[in-house]
């Protein structure tokens, strides 16, 4: 998933202050599975925000609403109609980062702000702890490597570790990070598949990455099938 | 010859090599690195110009290496992955190459977060570029040197005549996959190898004894890296803290013996303690000599590079070979 943190309130408050208006709207995805803008946490970030107006005698009014997930237009829609039709003024998203994107987009001239802060890809080790396991990188690699990202969970993202600074399992880095590439060995010894890391991985082609500017997917077999279905409809409605 | 490097001279005529270190200034004083080369003149057969390192902004290896050139030294460029990405190494290779340098060193480089392990700000809030890794380097100075080819695939007609170098860890973890990542690097097209320092030189002969069984000395020049001990904190600082290096209980057990027999004269204990390190360093050297495999020795004076002359002479490294004619 894709995991957040909720900012701090003193910094969200300082966002929608000057606002009258303002609906706080999470995410039943990633979101919610960490814990960080789903139901719950829009209902704690809607109080404290209504406490803090009171409290400094702001007239502000703060609304409420969760949507299924704020990256696809069908369960946008909805958000984008209270919008208009309860006259809100200002929008604090409690997705992640790409919600708050994909409502900015969307919105017109209402502004929108981010109530989390977007951290990574990544898994829930214990209850209260994610790592970051991917990077996105856009041309997996993981069947070289035991299935262990070097790209993500080595700091230098080397492909043909492990550097000099690995000690007993954790990176150079910090004595809490662990060794992505110690990681790999340790596993590849367990596959018993250590010898294919004899290979030397040559450089990479960063393309496929951020590195090789914003990316897109586009399925054509699912735009036919759409444009298909478009027909259709036309023609039964004649 | 693949460069005509002094250094690639002295271990093909099968001279036991010594290189040593030069760090660059935090400044611009280019006087600082002529006055440690004037010192260091003439005691190692080629001098490591670091880049950078623990991640603190110096002088350009680049430059210093021209510097130090200036007083007739010839320099080992480091170069680490963490600052370019492959466009700006190749451009900076193909210019130092043009300055007359014929050694390049490559390495990963200590993480941005290391700001000279806290003692010193650094910049740990920097963005890093690892676009490639210590052993991708390898292959594409390999490439610019050997095919004439860019790593994108361009021509490069007048080739770089470099002496590559690597860095090896014996003593790092995982330990038992340190020979198969010098292997590695071999196969990347390592010329020479300069080992992290080393103090356990039991261990780092069952390393060694590996990596002759997998025939790796015979086609790649292996200098074991010595780093100089100056009292007894320094080697618990090294044993506790730096990644891949391990001080026997005994050497601590020396160095501490020195700093006692000084008593309550606290400048007599340091007196001792320096002289026992360069004991000790002697005594390291002469070990990585006899042991199988290893042509040279990296030694490493960090702040006290007055000493390495002495050290060299004291180990019966002197004179060093006459210098090639080009250098
Ligand atoms: S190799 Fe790329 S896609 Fe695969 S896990 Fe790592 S970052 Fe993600
Ligand atoms: S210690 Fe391990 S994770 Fe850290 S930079 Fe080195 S290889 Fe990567």
């Amino acid at each position: 998933m894709i995991v957040a943190e909720r900012k701090p309130l003193e910094e969200i408050r300082g966002f929608i202050e000057g606002f009258e208006r303002v609906l706080v709207v999470g995410c039943g995805g990633c979101a919610t599975v960490c814990l960080a803008g789903g139901e719950a946490e829009v209902k704690i970030v809607g109080s404290a925000l209504r406490i803090a107006a009171r409290k400094e005698g702001r007239r502000q009014e703060v609304l409420e609403d969760c949507v299924t997930r704020q990256c696809e237009p069908e369960f946008v829609e909805q958000i984008l109609a209270r919008v208009k039709e309860e006259g809100v003024t200002a929008l604090l998203s409690l997705a992640c980062g790409v919600g708050v994107n994909f409502l900015a987009e969307r919105l017109g001239d209402i502004p929108v702000f981010p109530g989390l802060n977007t951290k990574f890809f990544g898994a829930t080790e214990e209850l209260g702890v994610w790592v970051e396991m991917c990077a996105g990188c856009g041309n997996c690699m993981l069947h070289l490597t035991g299935g262990i990202c070097p790209v993500a969970r080595c700091s230098k993202s080397l492909l043909n570790g492990p550097c000099g600074g690995s000690t007993d399992g954790k990176c150079e880095i910090s004595p809490d990070v662990d060794c992505g590439w110690a990681l790999i060995v340790e596993r590849m010894k367990r596959l018993g598949t250590l010898d294919e890391l004899a290979e030397i991985t040559p450089a990479r082609d960063w393309s496929s990455s951020p590195h090789g500017g914003p990316r897109r997917v586009v399925r054509e077999d699912l735009r036919e099938l759409a444009a298909e279905a478009e027909e259709k409809s036309v023609a039964a409605s004649r | 010859m693949k460069s005509g490097s002094n250094l690639e001279r002295v271990l093909e005529a099968g001279h036991f090599a010594v290189t040593a270190e030069i760090g660059p200034p935090m400044d611009c004083n280019g006087e600082v690195v002529l006055e440690k080369a004037r010192l260091l003149k003439g005691c190692a057969d080629a001098f490591n110009i670091t880049d950078c390192q623990t991640a603190v902004v110096r002088m350009s290896s680049i430059a210093s290496a021209v510097l130090v050139m200036r007083e007739g030294l010839e320099p080992v460029m480091q170069m680490t992955c963490r600052d370019r990405n492959r466009i700006a190494i190749q451009a900076d290779i193909l210019g130092a190459a043009a300055l007359g340098i014929s050694n390049c060193l490559c390495i990963a480089g200590d993480h941005q977060s290391f700001g000279a392990a806290g003692r010193l700000k650094g910049h740990p809030g920097a963005k890093n570029v690892y676009d490639v890794d210590s052993i991708q380097l390898v292959s594409i100075l390999k490439g610019l040197r050997d095919d004439g080819r860019q790593q994108g695939g361009d021509e490069v007609e007048m080739r770089p005549p470099l002496f590559i170098g690597a860095v090896w860890t014996p003593l790092g973890d995982p330990i038992d996959f340190r020979p198969f990542r010098l292997a590695k690097k071999v196969e990347a097209g390592t010329d020479f190898i300069q080992t992290q320092g080393i103090y356990d030189m039991e261990l780092f002969r069952q390393q060694m004894k590996i990596v002759r069984e997998m025939g790796l000395h015979e086609r790649v020049a292996i200098l074991a890296g010595i780093i100089v001990p100056k009292n007894l904190g320094m080697l618990r600082y090294m044993n506790s803290s730096v990644a891949g290096v391990t001080v026997p209980e005994e050497l601590m057990g020396r160095m501490a013996a020195a700093r006692k027999a000084a008593g309550e004269d606290k400048a007599q204990a340091r007196r001792n303690q320096e002289e026992e390190g360069i004991r000790i360093t002697v005594e390291l050297i002469e070990q990585a000599r006899e042991t199988e495999g290893v042509r040279g020795v990296h030694v490493q004076a960090i702040e006290w590079e007055q000493k390495v002359p002495e050290i060299v002479e004291r180990a019966g490294l002197m004179p060093r070979p006459a210098p090639s004619p080009a250098a």
